[in-house]
């Protein structure tokens, strides 16, 4: 194979290329028994699992590792992503045997502290969001969505109304939004932002007639802006028979500063992993928990978790009568436990004093910027931002120089690039979030070779149509990716999708 | 506090360019709806110590399978973790990097994606895989909503040996009205009656194989008859390591393929974070959930990856996307496709072998126990007993001896009083012959 390394850059060619059927890494005994009792379906086949030596193998995982940008290595500003420190503590308690290697479907006697960890965290959260339930077990955000609609659902069901199929969702909403009330047969309709960033409440009141089942509103939204109508539009939909759900993925805005149960919102999503910093490990495991106002608390999914005057235990069957009214089981056992013990520990790091000061610095963080760049970027709405600050692309008017560009060359300054086209209200959407575990240091840094490239602009387009230039790989084809869709590797290098 | 990294004078300084005297400043309108800055009933920040402290004296509460005897399974399943696995995840660049949406920046990760996604097409001896889902079960979900949408019918058909969280998963996951799910909790230890179930209406029939209680099918013939009728067949594993001794799903004639991957590289964790297996036929490529991962070239014509086919997704469709999915199990992921890699073809097989031997020689020593019998014609590494006395009271009575036996059935089917006496056991090649004496020896003293 041709040597084209340089320096610390190492190519890697694939598994299957440099794997072999005969290699291990792993010592097995050899078994020994004669007769199998698998059956009419037993096959000794040949799978094609290619295996590599254990320092192999770490070579391998670590070059692939090298090619990747990560938090420990840089700011991460991707908008609405909350790319923040990850503490190590946390994954030290997270592989505490007595939570790793504790079994889902263990006698509950023997589960007690997993249990009452549960407990704790859902205490927290209630807590911290003014809330008066929560679910632990969505596995995401997107399956906190699904919870919180389905309750919702559930609760329009018990009342009836079944005609209540409409769900207003603002254009800047994350696009899971839509797509979970269209899952559970909603019919969706898109509200637009007014020229402040806001949703726009006369459209939004309009919309509301007797098919009305729900809003689905982000708070902050995907601007990086507060709602400020928020309890005017919760009593509207109340008034109007309605539900509130709230997406919670920029809690980290608010958490320890103000409470969405203060808000008249009747169910929210907490992502742990962007808000109570669990990693995000290259596209998850996440966690979604849900916390619900006391209109649809009942309809809660199954597991509940309960104590008795001594013992915690679970409600997990579909027929136990203190779940009759459940909308069913989102996933099988009980949620992302090992989530919940990163979370906990967080927050008890942090504790109530820490975790305001987390927003006020996420707050504080993203209007540092916003002011330091408003002169050379420009910024989508007038006012101060949230946790995180929205640019459109009018700055870039005239020199050539699209978003994506401007992303790109960033890269080869050594940054992530920010959230790009996102959200759609806002034409060549930059969303920055910087978070509040970035030093000021960073954050000039950052922003001066912002104003750099942002300067550079006016000199042409060539230098950002070509960039980047110093990473693994260039731009590469993505239209040529899902036109001929090469999805695994095969032996003869071909494969064709129909 | 440790993880914030502004002082006091840094954070006047900035304010000072923001133009405001006070951070409540900027939540001002804020204030004017609500207070801000509420009290709350919760303690102050901690020492690392502390935390550490509270957390495991919780830890130490639980019996877990490395100070107990440990024989459950039912969907998660004890393994040794090569140690180089969790070494390799917790790299910086894979466990604090974002999903992979700037490709130059992120080909480590959809490299191992890629390979990922090769890995499970190989095990499942189907054409093609995502990166991942959150669980088999929400995987067995999504396949059940893929089935609606490629057959354009509603009915499902389930059988009945399926593990019934996973049941009730699907059922509210995939939307399935009462009418159309047929799903029958009464335990047949045969699936031949599924032939007369499937009709003009049916738009799939999902069979776990090996099922919940531990036995396994052939299911070539019933892939063929449900096809017959325009219905999809679904296959579900939650045991990923018994695809190393048994026909591939694919080679059944599968259609889609759902698994749980936990088993590979990933502890048990009291039931999650896991990661669930998606594959299926090249045909239905366009229906699949998900993310997944692409070859493609740069513009020097050089070969790397990029997510693809997001015309599918709800970041691009909206309301039109095949799932509402976002963040999966890339970790988890991750650490299945090391595991894997360093098992190989031989590993892997032989991994396979052990458990199915260690199942077989806990199944001789337990039916040596008077009045235990084992209800399986087949098995991979877990079985049914059927006991003189209940299940649950069996169980308890074992873990007071630091034998964690296995799961009652009554625990996850508390309708039917057939099954009260049953007891699903699992053993792997973690489960030694001194485990296997300890465990009859308790059995015999609580029988």
């Amino acid at each position: 194979m041709k040597n084209s390394n340089k320096g610390l850059n190492h190519d890697e060619p694939i598994l299957f290329e440099i794997g072999g059927m005969d290699k291990s890494g792993v010592d097995l005994n050899e078994p020994t028994f004669k007769e199998n009792f698998i059956g009419e379906c037993f096959e000794d086949r040949e799978i094609g699992l290619p295996g590599l030596s254990e320092p192999e193998s770490i070579r391998h995982y670590v070059r692939l590792s090298r090619k990747n940008y990560s938090i420990d290595a840089g700011l991460y500003p991707l908008g609405s992503c909350t790319m923040k420190h990850n503490p190590r503590l946390n994954e030290k308690l997270a592989r505490l045997k007595g939570f790793s290697e504790v079994h889902p479907l263990q006698p509950l006697s023997t589960c007690q502290g997993a249990l009452e960890l549960i407990d704790e965290i859902s205490i927290w959260l209630k807590e911290l969001t003014g809330m008066k339930a929560v679910t632990m077990t969505p596995k995401a955000g997107a399956q906190g969505e699904l919870c919180g609609m389905l309750a919702i659902k559930k609760a329009i069901e018990a009342r009836n109304e079944c005609n209540r199929t409409k769900v207003l969702v603002p254009d800047s909403a994350h696009g899971t939004n839509p797509a979970t009330a269209a899952f559970l047969g909603f019919d969706v309709v898109t509200i637009k932002s007014d020229k402040n960033g806001r949703l726009n409440f006369d459209d939004f009141k309009e919309n509301v007639d007797k098919d009305f089942a729900a809003a689905m509103i982000t708070n902050p939204n995907t601007c990086g802006l507060f709602e400020d109508d928020i309890i005017e539009i919760a009593n509207y939909i109340h008034d109007a028979g309605g539900y509130l759900y709230c997406d919670g993925a920029n809690f980290n805005a608010l958490v320890g500063k103000v409470r969405p149960g203060d808000l008249g919102i009747d169910a929210m999503h907490i992502n742990l992993h962007k808000t109570f910093s669990t990693p995000h490990g290259g596209g998850g495991p996440g966690s979604g928990p849900v916390v619900f106002s006391n209109i649809l608390k009942d309809f809660c999914p199954a597991p509940l978790l309960k104590k008795d005057e001594e013992n915690y235990y679970l409600v997990e069957n579909h027929n136990d009568k203190d779940i009759d009214k459940s909308f069913g089981r989102l996933c099988v056992f009980h949620g992302q436990m090992g989530m919940f013990v990163r979370a906990l520990s967080y927050m008890m790091s942090h504790g109530s004093d820490g975790l305001r000061q987390v927003s006020e610095d996420a707050v504080l963080n993203a209007n540092y910027i916003k002011s330091s760049l408003e002169d050379i970027l420009t910024p989508a709405y007038e006012g101060y931002c949230m946790h995180e600050v929205l640019f459109n692309d009018d700055f870039l008017s005239g020199t050539g120089v699209e978003t994506i560009d401007f992303a790109k060359a960033l890269i080869d300054k050594g940054y992530h690039p920010m959230t790009i086209y996102f959200p759609l209200v806002v034409h060549g959407a930059l969303l920055v979030e910087p978070t509040e575990t970035e030093s000021k240091n960073s954050i000039d840094q950052f922003i001066e070779t912002i104003r750099e490239l942002a300067s550079k602009t006016q000199d042409g387009e060539d230098f950002f149509k070509k960039a980047p230039i110093y990473t693994p790989i260039r731009r590469l084809d993505e239209t040529k990716a899902a036109r001929n869709p090469v999805l695994r590797w095969q032996k003869n290098d071909v494969i064709a999708a129909e | 506090m440790r993880y914030l990294p502004l002082t006091k004078n840094d954070r006047e300084e900035m304010l000072n360019t923001i133009g405001v005297n006070n951070i409540d400043e900027l939540f001002s309108n804020i204030a004017e709806k609500v207070s801000i800055n509420p009290k709350f009933d919760l303690p102050n920040h901690k020492t690392e110590m502390e935390v550490e402290k509270h957390l495991s004296l919780l830890s130490d509460k639980n019996l877990h399978a490395d100070n107990s005897n440990f024989f459950i399974g039912g969907g998660s399943y004890k393994h040794h973790i090569p140690a180089s696995v969790d070494h390799i995840i917790q790299r910086s660049e894979f466990l604090t990097s974002y999903t992979p949406y700037q490709p130059e920046i992120s080909q480590g990760t959809l490299q191992y994606l890629y390979e990922f996604q090769t890995q499970v097409s190989l095990l499942t001896g189907m054409d093609i895989s995502n990166a991942s889902m959150y669980d088999g079960s929400t995987a067995a979900a999504e396949a059940v909503s893929m089935a609606k949408r490629i057959t354009k019918r509603n009915e499902v058909i389930l059988s009945n040996t399926i593990h019934p969280h996973y049941a009730d998963v699907i059922k509210t996951v995939s939307g399935i009205k009462d009418s159309e799910f047929f799903y029958n909790r009464n335990f047949s230890i045969d699936i031949d009656y599924l032939f007369n179930e499937v009709d003009e209406n049916t738009a799939c029939v999902v069979v776990q194989n090996p099922d919940f209680f531990g036995s396994c099918y052939d299911l070539s013939s019933l892939a063929e008859f449900v096809q017959s009728k325009g219905a999809l067949l679904i296959v579900v594993v939650t045991e990923v390591l018994s695809l190393g001794m048994m026909k591939s799903p694919g080679a059944m004639g599968a259609d889609i393929v759902a698994c749980e991957g936990q088993s590979l590289g990933n502890p048990m964790n009291f039931g999650g974070p896991y990661v669930g297996l998606l594959s299926t036929k090249n045909k239905y490529l366009r229906q699949i959930p998900g993310r997944i991962v692409g070859e493609s070239e740069d513009v020097d014509g050089k070969k790397g990856f990029v997510l693809t086919l997001s015309a599918r997704e709800q970041h691009i469709r909206r309301e039109k996307a095949t799932s509402n999915i976002c963040t999966n199990s890339g970790l988890c992921s991750l650490a299945f496709t090391i595991h894997l890699t360093l098992l190989g073809e031989k590993g892997f097989k032989s991994l396979s072998r052990l458990n199915h031997e260690s199942a077989l020689n806990l199944k001789e020593k337990i039916l040596k126990i008077p009045e235990v019998k084992l209800l399986n014609k087949s098995f991979f590494n877990e079985f049914t007993i059927e006991l003189p006395i209940k299940g649950e009271v069996f169980v308890d009575r074992m873990a007071e001896k630091g034998v964690l036996a296995g799961i009652p059935v009554s625990r996850l089917i508390n309708n039917n009083k057939e099954l009260d006496n049953f007891v699903v056991v699992a053993s792997t090649e973690t489960n030694t012959e001194d485990d296997m004496n300890s465990y009859i020896e308790a059995a015999n003293e609580v029988l």
